[in-house]
């Protein structure tokens, strides 16, 4: 057993977001909506020793499996983080993620000036690019502190 | 064009510009029958050029126009979306043109309406037609291949220089752009530059590519944009030209401006062989005529 799967303890069933780049867990989590007030069950390892990239963070959680929208949106975050479901402490499926080529309606454009921040019917969606987001409204590129925009 | 609508220069290829810019050159000898055509012309700010021209090419066309009015004197002033005018309107109007102060507003118009739109300007955006005709008086004047033009002033909230210059990557253009640093170009139409390869340099100061220009391409310096008044007057005068500062320009120098100016470009430059500012508005109407025709289907009738 190691020291990672020591700090972070197993979940009966649920999802574990694993390969977390060190420091995005909290993220995750805001992109999840989980702030502890729903009584949810979490665990959260940071800045774990990695193989594959140094460092890492680790998110389980108990109750609940991811929808793609919610996978889509880590992935812009996290691109090399796997997910793994978990059902009676056994690991049933585990995929990684893959980068969507748009995300809709999760993401708020950082342009004021852009008609989707507005009082206009419309859902933001940005196109996602290499290392970042643009606005498929009014181009703006979104590069750095993408959890901001959530 | 195989477009339902014009929404960005990013959008045009080389042969579509060719194609309005071609049709552009004979349509007022031989034009189109529109008449059964309506177009609207929904402008959210102010606008003289834009919608006398686009007014008048339809009328050219044999068809007839619908206008809002002003934003202050419409239903937006009563708080109405701008996705319900556009479904109102489309059935009122073939096409619509729309000005608008956000942008992505004729993007996301276009997703509620069936009918063609034309971006005729959304904020700092794009502004494809205007860009359409640019491109038409450089092919007049400059040709556009092998062509070297410098682009001067507000580089960053000027919505005609974002579609210009993703327009002329179709071209063996060199774009020199010249502007105050807080007036760079955006990340956005930096971006797509990179993508296609284009040759791009930037400076601040216009002396340092001057005499290598075919094409010097003035924008308003947008006192607006500025916080601080002082800031505005030490940048706008540094980007002001006279028949003095073209003095070491090329005799072939084409200089544009898409107006209206204010006092980036001295009246003295008027009278100058460089001056094609005027000829560059008046053909707006030809390649608008040429662009609605395409749109609204007529380019065979």
């Amino acid at each position: 057993m190691s020291d990672d799967t020591l700090r972070v303890a197993k979940i009966r069933s649920g999802t574990v977001i694993d390969h977390v780049p060190g420091g995005q867990a909290l993220n995750v989590l805001a992109i999840l909506g989980i702030d502890g007030s729903a009584g949810e069950a979490v665990s959260v390892g940071m800045n774990v020793s990695s193989d594959r990239l140094g460092q890492k963070d680790i998110v389980k959680v108990e109750g609940r499996e991811l929808s793609q929208a919610e996978v889509d949106v880590i992935s812009l975050i996290a691109p090399a983080a796997s997910i793994n479901i978990v059902r009676d402490y056994e690991v049933v499926e585990k995929n990684r993620v893959v980068r969507p080529e748009r995300v809709t309606g999760v993401l708020t454009c950082p342009n004021h000036n852009c008609i989707t921040t507005g009082n206009e019917p419309v859902e933001s969606a940005f196109d996602v690019l290499d290392g970042g987001v643009r606005c498929a409204y009014c181009d703006t590129i979104l590069r750095e502190d993408i959890a901001a925009h959530l | 064009m195989r477009h339902d609508h014009l929404l960005s220069a990013n959008q045009l290829s080389r042969d579509d510009i060719e194609a309005v810019l071609d049709r552009a050159a004979t349509i007022a000898d031989d034009p189109p029958d529109h008449a059964d055509d309506v177009l609207a012309l929904l402008f959210f700010e102010p606008s003289t050029r834009t919608k006398m021209s686009f007014d008048t090419a339809m009328k050219r066309l044999g068809g007839t126009t619908v206008d809002m009015g002003s934003a202050e004197a419409s239903s937006v002033k009563k708080g109405e979306t701008l996705a319900d005018t556009v479904r109102v309107v489309e059935g009122y109007a073939d096409a619509i043109v729309l000005r608008h102060p956000s942008e992505g507003a004729a993007k996301m118009a276009s997703e509620f309406v069936d009918v063609p739109v034309v971006n005729a300007g959304d904020g700092a955006g794009q502004h494809p037609s205007q860009t359409l005709l640019d491109l038409y008086t450089i092919r007049e004047n400059a040709g556009l291949d092998d062509l070297t033009i410098g682009i001067m002033g507000d580089l960053k909230y000027g919505r005609t220089v974002h579609s210009l210059a993703s327009a002329l990557t179709n071209f063996d253009a060199r774009q020199q752009f010249i502007s105050p640093e807080s007036l760079r170009l955006p990340r956005s139409v930096r971006f797509d530059l990179h993508e296609a390869g284009a040759q791009v340099r930037e400076h601040t100061d216009l002396a340092e590519v001057l005499p290598d220009l075919d094409v010097l391409y003035v924008t308003r310096i947008q006192r607006e944009r500025f916080p601080d008044e002082n800031e505005y007057r030490a940048v706008a005068g540094q980007y002001r030209i006279d028949e003095a500062t073209l003095a070491d320009a090329s005799d072939d120098l084409t200089v544009m401006h898409p107006l209206p100016r204010v006092d980036e470009i001295a009246p003295d430059v008027d009278s100058t062989p460089h001056a094609t500012y005027f000829e560059q508005a008046h053909n707006g109407v030809p390649v608008r005529m040429a662009l609605l025709s395409a749109l609204l289907g007529g380019e065979d009738r």
